[in-house]
């Protein structure tokens, strides 16, 4: 109110005529209230949520949509998501959720030190998380679980060199050399960032600026929990590449002892196999398939039978245009080409899903910084604490959409 | 009695009040904050980009003169063509219709009608406008460089495979729809909580409960073209098989998608018209709008709606023959708002005292046109009728009925009603009308003709045609020429008056909604103090003051105090 009663038609300078004594320097020109402020600011970030929402429905559709057609690859591919990865992510992240709220609460009660750390530590967070996405990601790059137009996985060969990408996958040299090493191109940035942020914060000390050192210093921090990330992330892929080859092995050792509990695996197995027309071997796995198929459950089984009987028929051209085959539908033709692209339809919506949240939470990270700065700048009180709640909001459903694509991609089975 | 009229007129602004020269440089209109300035600098962008995206379809228009094609002959002439029909959907659809009215008018308006300050997000309006001219960008680059020969739509597998410049049109899109939404958000935001003590939500005006309307789409449905054009940008580059068949993808999937978005940005196109145009009526026959809230609430309805009936650009893709049936019933729901409002605007124009403005002809014409393009539709949502008329010009003289009879005419009713309070100045009313008339001719004209080559068999987005087809085509080009005279000469009317134009009072046309209670132009901070709310289409108080040529707001004399002092006798004795 105190605004327009003093807004006088002559005003002394443009653009500037907010700031009277009533109006403190936090509450813009154009509200008069704190509340209307604060109002504002939050009635926008619910509707930029709703928005972010609908942005991810889309995928959320996608990955319905092609899991009910074709739930025997979800059901394959999902094998080879790392549940301890995404477990320990899904913790990492929560548990930002919690410093996160307690930092909204820091800074409405104004206590300035604990608002900064909370703060710090959610970005630690976040960073744990993109260091253990960095593991899972090279991981699976180096051994070809990629989007259709570059599948190349080859289970007897799961860890391909550079130059067998290139002579046997027809990968450019450069491509081939960063999937075998992807690891190092995706901490590089990282790297790259903490040098800056530790000779940032040394210059800091040495000129005594004791704000940026104030800044660097929980950077620094932060930027070393990418690499925590990294290292825990190493560890537990370390004990589960032991673990996934054997069962690889065993799930074709012993394909015809196995129940229907064991059927998740062995088809996984037997989709590696098929995955490659050119290595297709009816004579050692038929058995192990026929078995399976046996189940009305095992449709996806009982795909892979079809998959192998159709092939089989080209191969020895028995399908020259029987009449009946020709408009059985768009489903049966598509199950019918049981290529290696159809593993990489599960990969692709996993990349994107998790791309587009991985991009989420950089944004996170982004504006955690600023809040950071702002937090050391002591700009946050009593009354104006809206950044770090609009903030605090978001980071929440960046979480929340965590939550939701754990369980679809790493644990339905 | 006769002196106790009491008259408010704002009267003119002074140079530093005045928001166009209260500070000056080029930097001051690059970082302006002012929803003024910012819906200036809008209005100029979508004005250029609705030049490029004309001459692009008179060059298509051109062209079809003759059975075997004009302008674009040779070995690739095909090709061009499909460029050129291309890039000019592309552009009136991305740069100019969802832009135009929302984001020019609706910025300079909004807040002033609102009686605010300023939008609730100053900064992010003027990113919205950058986010604009980023997309703007990538479309001019695009046009550079290889072109893009998708249509509008960007349909997969064809999106996937051609060689044109999709990625960057994409991106384009993609960026535009991140200024759209933002834009939405700020005005949703705005009217919900800067609205001034006394303005109710049935006191706004209903160019505002247009804009909440249209404002509320763009917040719900652009997201979802933005993840389907991005998924598109991954299937090109890096094949993740969502959308192209090749790698086991769906294209139905991407129109399924794709439509989710852009059935309800039709209505993003048409909404803020439909405000437009109520405002015009109202302000133009001097008389309270009729059916008030049935017009509020039908665009409400409108949006709401419009996001259940994107099935009905599919019905010849593929779908149940269930499906094809809900979405045909539920496309004809959507005609019953549409319907209250033209039936309201025309009891509304009923026994009112009509002024036969510029913007009141193009009001006119809006609702002729309109309901053509309303009616035409209704051939189109019958499941029947829609697999003859399907992807023939049929289809393309309706959606030109909506988008250029409706949006088109009512953003040039818009411009020429709030004109005055924009640029302070008066431009020449007879030669407005004149170029509304010419408008009006020559885009019947062009479109009329394509109806009956649609029902006769003319596939749209055809380079060439039979000869039987000449003499309709040839009407259509004829017509499309003079359609651009008449914009030209609007154009030209409108630039004359900035420099030779009378100074404009603050109410040139007896508008009493709070735009018109500021001088025009209106000072840079809208409001002294919180404008006093009133009914917005209550014309009482509204007289000619023909000595100033200009309306003003009369107030009877108010008895402040007894006149008398009172009797003796209390009055019960």
């Amino acid at each position: 109110m105190a605004t327009i009663d003093t807004l006088s038609p002559e005003p002394e300078a443009h653009d500037d005529h907010g700031h009277d004594h009533d109006h403190p320097p936090w509450l813009a020109h154009h509200f008069d209230t704190p509340e209307q402020q604060f109002d504002s600011g939050k009635l926008g970030i619910w509707l930029f949520l709703v928005t972010e929402i609908l942005f991810f429905s889309g995928m959320f559709c996608a990955y319905a949509m092609f899991r009910m057609l074709r739930p025997e690859i979800f059901e394959g591919s999902s094998q080879f998501l790392d549940t301890k990865l995404g477990a320990i992510n899904t913790g990492v992240l929560l548990f930002s959720s919690l410093t996160m709220a307690w930092a909204v609460r820091c800074s409405q009660t104004g206590e300035h030190k604990k608002l900064v750390v909370m703060i710090a530590s959610t970005l630690s967070c976040a960073m744990v998380f993109l260091g253990v996405k960095t593991i899972e990601y090279s991981h699976k790059w180096g051994m070809g679980l990629l989007f259709p137009g570059a599948y190349f996985y080859d289970e007897n060969n799961p860890h391909p060199t550079t130059e067998q990408l290139v002579s046997q996958h027809g990968f450019s040299e450069n491509t081939a050399y960063f999937l075998t090493h992807s690891i190092y191109f995706l901490c590089a940035p990282f790297l790259l960032l903490l040098v800056g942020v530790v000779i940032w914060a040394i210059i800091a000390k040495v000129k005594k600026n004791d704000f940026q050192f104030a800044v660097a210093k929980p950077l620094v921090v932060v930027c070393l929990s990418f690499f925590g990330g990294v290292g825990l992330g190493m560890i537990l892929t370390g004990s589960e590449e032991h673990a996934e080859g054997s069962h690889v092995a065993a799930a074709h050792h012993d394909a015809g002892e196995h129940d229907h509990a064991g059927a998740g695996e062995a088809t996984e197995s037997i989709a590696a196999t098929y995955t490659e027309p050119t290595t297709f071997n009816p004579a050692s796995d038929d058995a192990a398939v026929e078995l399976l198929a046996e189940s009305d459950l095992n449709t996806g089984a009982k795909a892979m039978l079809l998959a192998q009987e159709k092939q089989a028929e080209l191969a020895s051209g028995r399908v020259v245009a029987p009449g009946e085959d020709v408009d059985m539908g768009i489903e049966r033709i598509e199950r019918g080409v049981e290529t290696k692209r159809q593993a990489g339809v599960f990969f692709g919506i996993y990349y994107c899903m998790t791309g587009v949240h991985a991009i989420h939470i950089l944004g996170g990270i982004g504006v955690l910084v600023w809040l950071l700065v702002r937090a050391i700048r002591h700009d946050f009180n009593r009354q104006y604490f809206g950044p770090v709640d609009y903030v605090g909001l978001y980071w929440h459903l960046v979480d929340l959409i965590w939550i939701y694509l754990f369980p679809l991609l790493y644990l339905i089975r | 009695m006769s002196t106790a009229v009491t008259i408010r007129d704002p009267g003119y602004p002074t140079d530093r009040e005045n928001y166009l020269t209260n500070s000056s440089g080029i930097l001051s209109w690059i970082f302006t904050l002012d929803h003024k300035r910012i819906g200036m600098m809008y209005l100029a962008g979508v004005v250029a980009s609705f030049i490029v995206g004309g001459l692009l379809a008179l060059g298509i228009r051109v062209h079809l003169l003759r059975p075997d094609g004009v302008l674009f002959t040779g070995p690739e002439g095909n090709n061009i063509y499909n460029q050129v029909f291309t890039l000019h959907g592309a552009i009136m659809v991305f740069l100019f219709i969802i832009p135009s009215i929302p984001a020019a008018l609706g910025n300079f308006l909004v807040p002033i009608m609102l009686g605010a300050k300023d939008v609730a997000f100053p900064r992010l309006n003027l990113s919205s406008f950058y986010l604009w001219c980023a997309g703007a960008v990538f479309f001019v680059s695009a046009l550079l460089s290889s072109g893009l020969d998708t249509g509008w739509t960007f349909y997969t597998p064809y999106s996937t495979t051609t060689d044109t410049s999709v990625i960057l049109a994409t991106l384009g899109a993609f960026i535009l729809g991140f200024s759209s939404i933002f834009t939405g958000l700020n005005f949703i935001v705005t009217i919900n909580t800067m609205r001034p003590p006394g303005m109710t939500w049935f006191k706004m005006p209903l160019f505002l409960w247009a804009t909440y309307a249209t404002s509320i789409i763009q917040v719900l449905a652009t997201p979802v073209l933005g993840i389907t054009l991005l998924l598109l940008i991954a299937e090109r580059t890096m094949h993740v098989g969502i959308f192209d068949p090749e790698y086991n993808g769906d294209p139905v999937t991407y129109q399924h998608f794709f439509w989710f978005y852009s059935h309800p940005a039709v209505y993003i196109m048409i909404l803020p018209a439909f405000g437009v145009i109520s405002e015009l009526i109202s302000v133009n026959s001097h008389k309270h709008i009729f059916g008030y809230r049935f017009i509020a609430y039908s665009s409400i309805a409108i949006a709401l709606l419009g996001f259940l009936v994107w099935g009905h650009h599919l019905f010849t893709s593929g779908m149940s023959s269930l499906t094809t049936i809900v979405f045909s019933a539920l496309t004809f729901t959507v005609s019953i708002p549409s319907a209250i409002k033209v039936f309201n605007w025309i009891a509304t124009m009923y026994k009112g005292s009509i002024s036969l403005t510029t913007p009141m002809c193009y009001a006119i014409s809006f609702v002729f046109l309109f309901t053509i393009g309303g009616l035409t539709g209704l051939f189109l949502g019958t499941l029947a009728t829609d697999l003859h008329l399907h992807d023939t010009y049929f289809v393309v003289a309706h959606f030109h009925y909506v988008m250029v009879g409706g949006t088109l005419i009512a953003f040039l009713g818009g411009v020429f009603h709030w004109w005055p309070k924009m640029v302070g100045k008066m431009y020449n009313d007879m030669h407005g009308r004149i170029a509304a008339l010419l408008v009006f001719l020559g885009f019947n004209l062009t479109f009329l003709p394509q109806f009956l080559l649609g029902s006769r068999g003319m596939p749209r987005r055809y380079a060439t045609y039979d000869p039987e087809f000449a003499f309709l085509h040839q009407m259509s080009t004829y017509g499309a020429l003079l359609l651009g005279c008449g914009l030209l000469y609007a154009l030209v009317v409108l630039m004359i008056s900035l420099a030779k134009g009378k100074r404009a009072p603050a109410n040139p046309w007896g508008g009493i909604t709070l735009e018109w209670t500021c001088t025009s132009p209106p000072p840079y901070y809208n409001f002294e103090r919180p404008p006093i709310v009133g009914d917005p289409y209550d014309f009482h108080n509204v007289e000619w003051d023909a000595e100033g040529e200009r309306y003003v707001l009369t107030e009877p004399e108010r008895k402040l105090a007894p006149e008398e002092t009172p009797s003796e006798q209390p009055a019960h004795h």
